[in-house]
């Protein structure tokens, strides 16, 4: 049987192959667990990003804060969520940042799909 | 013979954590959501359960990608929460369980399922932050918890039908354990939602109240879906719906739903709970 899934727009399925290609950059990030990994990445983030052995793309993404970049290669979102973590910014902050959007423009898409339906 | 005696499901999101942390209980965002809790709380204040065991996912503390398992169930002592990297304060220590947890372990091998025993786990958010809605002030501590940990995070991940029935399985177990323990059983996670790409923020509120709908009387229907279609329906973090699919598998026989409340948007997600309780 195929582990091919089911295209859904917008979204990558974390599978087999995406864990591969992503193993080092998810490693990384897991690291930020550790308070002392996360200064060391912010004194020297190109330097951080070369000891876990980045790919030059994920190392690029990871310096542009390229989101979308990095699940293309092979970033999980549970181990990007702690890259975003360092970085001060929540999962309204990423959202935006994914989709194209302000984080108030994100904001008002949420409240659209759930409190806000009926107010407009 | 040791006894379910109810089962919850409940949004466990770190943005609850961090609210419960700053006092925001009572704040315009959040009222509606926290509203929901007290009457579950005096439940589990009445009914006294000596044990829960919890369906959780680890979403990067304990479990990584080199050593991942489809079903983990914890028969420590004792669990440590830990640093997650992004700012949810560390809450104290869980108490454990070593002895229907040894019993579920081999009950679910008899029973053809064969889980990742753990003697020694850091539990995360997943774990935590229900434990912190139920029992405000981290008074946990006299619950003796019993981890239950599935993979929602990458794929293969278990079907929803089998996480069903490792639910039945666990349910059958502990009915077949032998003390007069009481036990409540939580489904954390869920409902729909999508953190990651292009399509983030995606909720879909009538999927997540049908879902609520038939986990009380029709959870088979839900057993029907696949994973693909709980991540076209209900976004990428949809297939936590299968944590709660676990915890009623748990209850056999007929159930009653004596509690429900849903708030959406809590962070990106719909937040649901229900109080199940065994007609």
């Amino acid at each position: 049987m195929s582990s091919k899934h089911r295209d859904v727009p917008g979204t990558i399925f974390f599978d087999g192959p995406m864990s591969t290609k992503g193993y080092s950059l998810n490693k990384m990030c897991y690291s930020f667990n550790n308070a002392d990994a996360r200064e060391a990445f912010k004194s020297d983030e190109a330097g951080y990003c070369d000891k876990f052995g980045l790919t030059e793309e994920q190392k690029e993404a990871i310096l542009k804060r390229d989101l979308n970049a990095l699940l293309r290669l092979g970033g999980s979102v549970y181990y990007l969520a702690k890259f975003a973590g360092l970085l001060g910014l929540n999962m309204q902050d990423i959202g935006g940042m994914q989709t194209g959007r302000t984080k108030e423009e994100f904001q008002a898409y949420l409240d659209s799909q759930g409190r806000g339906k009926n107010n407009g | 013979m040791a006894k379910i005696i109810g089962g919850i499901t409940t949004s466990h999101i770190p943005a609850i954590g961090i609210a419960m942390d700053k006092g925001l209980e009572d704040t315009p965002y959040w009222k509606d959501f926290f509203a929901g809790y007290p009457p579950v709380r005096e439940w589990l204040n009445e009914q006294q359960p000596d044990i829960a065991i919890v369906f959780y996912n680890d979403h990067g503390l304990e479990m990584f990608l080199d050593k991942k398992p489809t079903f983990a169930l914890g028969c420590a002592p004792r669990y440590e929460n830990a640093d997650e990297g992004w700012g949810i304060a560390t809450i104290p220590a869980v108490t454990g369980e070593t002895e229907l947890s040894w019993h579920i372990a081999n009950e679910l091998i008899e029973d053809d399922f064969d889980p990742t025993i753990c003697q020694e786990i850091k539990v995360d958010h997943g774990l935590t932050v229900p434990l912190s809605l139920m029992y405000p002030g981290h008074n946990y501590q006299h619950l003796k918890v019993i981890p239950v940990c599935i993979n929602c995070e990458r794929y293969p991940m278990p079907k929803p039908s089998r996480c069903y029935a490792l639910g039945q399985a666990i349910g059958r177990a502990v009915e077949s354990f032998a003390g007069e323990q009481k036990v409540v059983v939580f489904g954390t996670g869920g409902l729909s939602h999508q953190l990651d790409g292009e399509r983030a923020g995606i909720i879909n509120s009538s999927f997540d109240l049908e879902c609520m709908d038939k986990l009380v009387n029709d959870p088979e229907a839900l057993t029907k879906y696949s994973n693909d279609d709980l991540v076209e329906v209900a976004g990428a973090q949809g297939v936590e719906l299968n944590m709660w699919l676990a915890m009623r598998g748990c209850m056999l026989g007929n159930v009653k739903e004596v509690h429900r409340n849903y708030v959406a948007p809590i962070s990106n997600t719909g937040a649901g709970l229900q109080l199940l309780i065994n007609e």
